[in-house]
């Protein structure tokens, strides 16, 4: 059998979401631990610690996965370490390569997150309008200390140099278990590029109207989940329902649809998209019939910026000066 | 090694890492070690004569939900603010739900409902399984004095023997396809709708779900035999099941349903005091008339307390106290029973053991989980055989707008509140979450308070200090990624590290 490939896996700041896909594989792990090495796997390894992987030479892990976002200092010394010591680095899921929900905070103020979390609560009970702080005396006589908290969330790769990149959130355990195949076989595309079927979530769908022979129409009307039951087997969003699988990866097997639900990007943008929730935009709006229903798509979805960045926040280009060439 | 201890390693070991903590007179630190900003953290102040004269636990992360939920169609929160945690994958998805259903004040028909309560029930299966083996029973399989190094899942695979630890992961991934069939995903799950489920069962499926919950049923027999044959019949481990080391003596809260039974999703809360008397019963927005969270600068987590019970007064144990926990063994303790028959076998066992309601023996918290996912396996095979569950009306579309809504269920780890404030057409407007760990916040600071006082006398910290500070800590099932409404694994890694009074370090311990 061939020597196996060494494997690492880190945890940065995202919701242990990706860790449990891998344990959902199940017996598929199993399978797959057969040509993996696991040489690092934190938070969850039994016996490797990120002092050893500090001792590691440089590049001696083969492969190495990271899920969750960059959220704090801590997040980002590890990932450096992590760059520092594979030959191969991947954002894992959405928040690593998008930013993820999370990144949804970025739409605020530290100020805004703290006062409505420790102030402005219901149930809040703060009558000195307190916020937990990095550093206190308490009672006059225990010294406690918090991290500080940070305010700004990014991607893996605005912050170490990655080599491909996994959507979804989580990416579903049988698309990680063919990942896994590709890896072994040693079956990838150039770096830098996403591993996805290249697909989008429409190319899956078995709505799809050219699969039935049907044209898309101008859509008409616009509705959100609770304006009406959609009719099982016909496209979302030619009846209406504002969906993102035009525009998304659909590695995931196109599963919202399966329960009849529209898709709201996790799983990344679909090849040679720059900026997904400018894409999500033009895309729909081109797809809507007049300005008339253009119009009512705004009012009905009028948070559009959390709406279209839902996964991708921090990816996308708002707010953040484009260097040339990046 | 075979491949599954090794897989096992793998997935549920424990977490490692390295953090220098600052050095301070007579201050013992306890860092989890996995990311330093990450989890919490137990700082100890010794007194003159060497002994605890104060513990804190300290969480040390924050998210901010509460905020940029905001703007957001209702609708669209469950699938969103599923994300809080994806090891507790079912829980702030149902409970926003459930406020969705008050904000447009409709409510399911009964096959929606049952469709909700079948998902529900699997991912309880799944998720106390995971906790129960990973993070459960290696303290009683392998013992709390051996080290680190074995006490943990590889310890309990290498005591239970090979063949059962595949077996437990082949059955817990039955929980997780129900799960996936019925939510669209097996994780960050998408089928809620206000008013009902988006997903209609097919014949084939809801036969296929039936077979795989008997197999869950059997997961669940399991799991109590272990838990019988390891702890049960250990005299020295039932010693500390009831030793005053591991003694928290505060008040409870869980949901019961219209004959004062166990249930999951939905049912009246009831509150209780810590000598077992009735506070009172709340349902929706009545939360708010028994609930207060307290805000102290050294902990980004809130402490709640029952004010029906007097204002804040600390974090204090007692009858008197009016501090209050929530989880498998606040159910245990303010339910009348069971509502399934196997069930309520073990629940009058766990009573009859104990002798005395309510129990504030904290480890009596894995036995109530191990009840817990029988219970929950029992109510996936009944449901899986209802005639209604594969019935076409799983949706009762919304036709106005109250504004508000409040959703209640008995998460995993405890009583999840989810409280939200829209405009007229549904666009949240406020946001309030309180999570089972945060109510356990307070209880938790007791538990190592406790452990800590016990094993630290005239300054000589008992080697055992590490594993049963962990142990005291661990039954609560922490999920501080959710308490934060942000996130952190499972496993808590520590470190104690006791400073002489020149700042140097006396001993360092470590359970990795």
């Amino acid at each position: 059998m061939a020597e196996k490939i060494k494997f690492g896996f880190l945890l940065a700041g995202g919701c242990a979401g990706c860790e449990m896909a891998l344990v959902d594989m199940s017996e598929k792990l199993l399978d797959a631990l057969g040509h993996l090495d696991v040489v690092f796997w934190a938070p969850t390894v039994a016996d490797v610690k990120y002092k050893d992987l500090e001792a590691m030479e440089d590049g001696y892990i083969d492969l190495a996965f990271v899920d969750g976002m960059i959220r704090n200092t801590e997040n980002e010394h590890t990932v450096k370490v992590l760059r520092q010591k594979s030959k191969t680095l991947v954002a894992f899921g959405a928040c690593a390569s998008l930013g993820g929900i999370a990144a949804l905070g970025d739409c605020h103020s530290q100020e805004e997150l703290f006062s409505q979390a420790y102030k402005d609560t219901f149930s809040t009970d703060n009558p000195d309008g307190i916020y937990p702080q990095p550093e206190c005396t308490w009672e006059g006589k225990y010294d406690l200390t918090l991290p500080a908290f940070t305010n700004r969330v990014s991607t893996i790769d605005q912050l170490v140099e990655v080599d491909y990149f996994v959507g979804g959130c989580p990416p579903h355990h049988d698309f990680i278990a063919q990942l896994v195949q590709a890896i072994v076989s040693g079956n990838l595309p150039a770096k830098g590029s996403w591993l996805t079927s290249g697909k989008a979530v429409c190319d899956i769908c078995k709505r799809n109207p050219a699969d039935h022979d049907q044209k898309r129409l101008p859509i008409g009307e616009v509705f959100r989940t609770v304006d009406g039951r959609p009719d099982e087997d016909k496209c979302l969003l030619q009846q209406g329902y504002i969906c993102f699988g035009p525009v998304t990866q659909g590695d995931c097997g196109a599963s919202c649809l399966n329960v009849n639900i529209p898709c709201r990007g996790c799983g990344g943008p679909i090849p040679g998209v720059r900026d997904y929730g400018a894409r999500c935009v033009s895309t729909i709006t081109s797809s809507l019939k007049d300005d008339e229903t253009a119009e009512e798509f705004v009012k009905k979805f009028n948070d559009m910026a959390k709406f279209c960045y839902r996964y991708s926040y921090s990816a996308g280009i708002l707010n953040q000066k484009l260097t040339p060439g990046k | 090694m075979s491949k599954v201890t090794e897989l096992l390693k793998k997935a549920v070991g424990m977490c490692r890492g390295q953090i220098k903590g600052e050095s301070k007179v007579k201050k013992i630190e306890i860092n989890p070690m996995t990311r330093l900003e990450g989890h919490g953290k137990i700082a100890i102040f010794l007194d003159e004569s060497g002994n605890v004269d104060d513990a804190f636990f300290q969480t040390v992360e924050f998210r901010g939900y509460e905020k940029f939920l905001q703007g957001m169609p209702i609708e669209e929160v469950p699938r969103t603010v599923s994300t809080v945690c994806g090891v507790c994958r079912a829980v702030h998805f149902l409970c926003s739900m459930k406020a969705s259903d008050n904000v447009y004040g409709v409510t399911p028909p009964p096959t929606g409902r049952k469709l909700r309560e079948l998902f529900y029930s699997a991912h309880t299966v799944e998720d106390h399984t995971a906790i129960l083996y990973a993070l459960g029973f290696p303290d009683f399989v392998v013992g709390p004095d051996a080290s680190p190094a074995e006490r943990n899942l590889i310890g309990l695979i290498n005591a239970v023997g090979v063949e059962t630890g595949r077996m437990v992961l082949q059955k817990r991934s039955l929980a997780v396809k129900i799960f996936e069939i019925l939510g669209g995903k097996p994780n960050h799950p998408v089928a809620a709708l206000p008013g009902g489920w988006s997903k209609r069962l097919s014949e084939e499926e809801r036969a296929q779900i039936e077979k795989w919950s008997e197999e869950l049923v059997e997961l669940g027999k399991l799991t109590l035999q272990v838990f019988e044959d390891v702890v049960l019949k250990n005299p020295k481990y039932m010693e500390l099941v009831t030793g005053d080391m591991y003694k928290v003596e505060v008040g409870y809260m869980a949901s019961v349903d219209e004959q004062n039974r166990f249930t999951l999703y939905d049912g009246t809360q009831k509150v209780i005091d810590a000598k077992g008397d009735l506070v009172g019963t709340f349902t929706g927005k009545e939360y708010l008339d028994f609930i207060s969270e307290r805000v102290l600068p050294w902990s980004y987590l809130k402490f709640p307390y029952n004010k029906k019970l007097g204002s804040w007064d600390g974090i204090k144990s007692g009858p008197d106290t009016n501090i209050y926990c929530v989880g498998p063994l606040a159910r245990m303790n303010v339910v009348d029973s069971m509502s399934t028959p196997l069930a309520q076998e073990h629940f009058e066992k766990f009573h009859n053991t104990f002798g005395l309601k309510p129990v504030h023996y904290i480890l009596g918290y894995h036995w109530a989980r191990a009840i817990e996912i029988l219970a929950a396996a029992e109510k996936c095979l009944e449901l899986s055989r209802d005639p209604e569950i594969t019935g076409s009306d799983t949706w009762n579309k919304p036709t106005s707008c109250t504004g508000e809504g409040v959703g209640i269920i008995e998460a995993n780890r405890g009583t999840l509140i989810h409280h939200y404030i829209t405009d007229d057409n549904g666009i949240v407007q406020n946001a309030n979450l309180i999570v089972s760990t945060t109510h356990n916040n307070a209880p938790i600071n007791l538990a190592v308070k406790t452990a800590a006082k016990h094993f630290i006398k005239d300054g000589n910290v008992s080697e055992g200090l590490l594993n049963h500070v962990e142990m005291a800590f661990r039954p609560y099932d922490l999920c501080l990624a959710c308490a934060t409404h942000t996130v952190t694994a499972g496993q808590l890694p520590v470190e104690v590290n006791i400073y002489k009074s020149d700042g140097e370090i006396l001993r360092q311990m470590k359970n990795f």
